[in-house]
């Protein structure tokens, strides 16, 4: 189910608590299998929970609370875009208009090549680089103007 | 980047945030100067308390005697945890400062360690930020393998251990006791207190938590001297502190002055108003502070107490600017929803209150509201705050008070002519987004 490669980077996570709280790594351990994935089935769940020796539904409740976690099948490019009030304050709404319009797909919706899933986003801790998506969860790109979009795009054939 | 200060002072690159241009500035002097000269933890503790160093995550609760609280004797695991779940709405410091500067964060824990009995620590580090995650991770490993952490520190019988947590989006844990229930592997909803994290904290040890740019003033301290840094700022309002203005400014970021600065001075030093228009309103310590109009935030310091006597909360020190381009309902609107989304469910009052106040204010905005409306958001605030066990309630409360108290007129019209008074043309153009287009 697991790669030995991701049970290695979810050993080294493991590491960093004391040896009697493996759980405190499930955070860790479901973002490294949804890495891998590409999102969380029910499967790979229980498969996190079978390595950490938690309850299945343990692990569920920290998958399902979380918002970065993906509980249904997303885009090769998950976008999530920011539209809290700073960040519109200074064209984040427009931003994921833009991007609406650019991808023809809505909030939540992914584009029928399965490239691009949208996302709305809360506060990423970045308002003075408005506007601010995040790419996967793992790349932020800062000041979203049109043409900036537009070779993000460009970037994610 | 903004004004220098101490804590902003790295530069930036590729480069300014290695373990090697840290000691050049002067890093890790205060860890050693501990460590050679054994420095009685009392003594840390005492020149905190001289310092003035209050919280800068938002509760502004003085950190000497936050450590002080620490049962420094108690046998067994001890925790020391830094809170870099930055997610509070217009607050972006703690990202640069750990991105400029994480040995400085790195120091400041270890020290707190040091003065706490604490063998162990955290950072638990924003999910959005995972760029920044990996750096702190390499920093790490920097420290460790130039034997400032781990066993026996610079060849001292002190040991220290330091991990980073990377959150994945929520809100919430950014609440002290959330944060610990998320360490520990589980959602994070906040816990009733008492009893509070020094007594009953990570994995039910005595543990203390502090955000990221307080442990980073805390290297400044030792060397310098508490009394150096109270001066760097007024009384009870010790030190520089970051502002991150986010808004209709010019050049937003983050800008590191003295406690007590003018608000006019750091607008300023953001570039004034984006096109020169007009200050409507700003919100001065994230986004759960209550909103000031432009007349009375002009004349306000930048320090807790100015900022509490003018009716809001330096909070963050996170400056939300606001032109006359804006609608208030609808950024309102957005922030209710805000609180509507990450509330954790957990005490109803909050739960379903955060969802009667956003779907109110939506319907305003949306042209339906009625009569009644203004009343009804009052007296659903009035019926959550104080009724929760965290601060989420009282914190999506104090924004729709505020922003009717103040702009209770700009309510009533979108209420009786079922739109608004700002026209959609100039709402669009001061986003400023179209201006490439």
């Amino acid at each position: 189910m697991l790669s030995q490669d991701a049970l290695k980077q979810i050993d080294r996570e493991i590491a960093k608590y004391p040896a009697d709280q493996k759980q405190s790594a499930a955070m860790a351990a479901l973002a490294i299998a949804q890495m891998e994935q590409g999102w969380l089935s029910t499967e790979t769940i229980e498969a996190v929970a079978g390595y950490l020796g938690m309850a299945p539904v343990a692990v569920y409740e920290v998958a399902s609370f979380y918002n970065m976690y993906d509980l249904a099948p997303v885009g090769k490019y998950k976008i999530t875009v920011c539209t809290n009030l700073p960040c519109a304050l200074s064209g984040g709404v427009h931003a994921a208009d833009y991007l609406k319009q650019r991808l023809g797909i809505g909030f939540n919706e992914t584009t029928a090549d399965g490239r691009f899933t949208l996302k709305e986003g809360e506060c990423m801790g970045a308002c003075g680089d408005a506007p601010v998506m995040l790419v996967n969860n793992v790349r932020m790109c800062s000041f979203m103007q049109p043409e900036q979009i537009d070779r993000l795009l460009g970037e994610c054939e | 980047m903004g004004a220098l200060g101490f804590i902003l002072n790295a530069e930036e690159g590729e480069r300014g945030w290695r373990l090697a241009e840290y000691i050049k500035r002067g890093g890790y002097s205060a860890l050693k100067k501990i460590v050679n000269e054994k420095i009685p933890a009392d003594q840390i503790v005492g020149e905190l308390k001289k310092s003035s160093l209050r919280g800068r995550g938002g509760a502004g609760f003085p950190t000497g005697l936050k450590w002080s609280f620490m049962p420094r004797q108690f046998p067994g695991a001890k925790y020391v945890v830094c809170n870099s779940d930055e997610g509070e709405p217009g607050t972006f410091k703690d990202r640069d400062i750990l991105r400029w500067n994480p040995h400085m964060v790195i120091e400041g824990m270890i020290i707190a360690g040091y003065a706490m009995g604490c063998a162990r620590g955290y950072n638990y580090i924003h999910g959005e930020i995972w760029e920044i995650y990996k750096r702190f991770e390499e920093a790490l490993d920097e420290a460790r393998a130039a034997r400032l952490l781990g066993n026996n520190i610079l060849g001292s019988d002190f040991s220290f251990e330091l991990q980073a947590h990377h959150g994945y989006g929520a809100y919430i844990c950014g609440e002290e006791t959330a944060l610990l229930e998320s360490i520990e592997g589980k959602k994070g909803q906040p816990r009733f207190k008492p009893p509070f994290p020094a007594s009953f904290g990570l994995y039910g040890k005595p543990t203390t938590i502090n955000n990221t740019e307080t442990f980073a003033s805390v290297p400044y301290i030792i060397n310098e001297g508490g009394d150096k840094f109270l001066e760097l700022g007024k009384p009870n309002n010790g030190g520089t502190k970051l502002f991150s203005v986010s808004g209709h400014v010019n050049r937003p970021g983050n800008f590191e002055v003295p406690m007590g600065t003018p608000f006019k001075d750091l607008l300023a030093m953001a570039g004034g108003m984006r096109n020169g228009r007009k200050l409507k309103a700003v919100i001065p310590g994230g986004s759960s502070a209550p909103v000031l109009p432009a007349d009375v935030i002009m004349e306000c310091t930048l320090d807790y107490d100015s900022i509490a006597k003018a009716g809001s909360m330096l909070g963050s020190g996170a400056v939300i600017v606001m032109d006359e381009t804006t609608c208030m309902v609808k950024a309102l609107e957005r922030l209710s929803y805000f609180y509507f989304e990450e509330s954790c469910g957990q005490c109803t009052p909050c739960r379903e209150g955060t969802g009667w106040l956003y779907r109110v204010v939506h319907r305003i905005e949306h042209g339906e509201g009625r009569p009644e409306d203004l009343d009804l958001l009052n007296s659903v605030t009035d019926n959550i705050m104080g009724r929760t066990i965290c601060a989420l309630g009282d914190a999506a409360s104090m924004p729709v008070k505020s922003f009717i108290k103040h702009f209770g007129a700009e309510f009533e019209y979108h209420i009786q002519n079922r739109k608004c008074l700002v026209p959609e043309d100039v709402q669009r153009a001061g986003s400023g987004f179209f201006k490439a287009a």
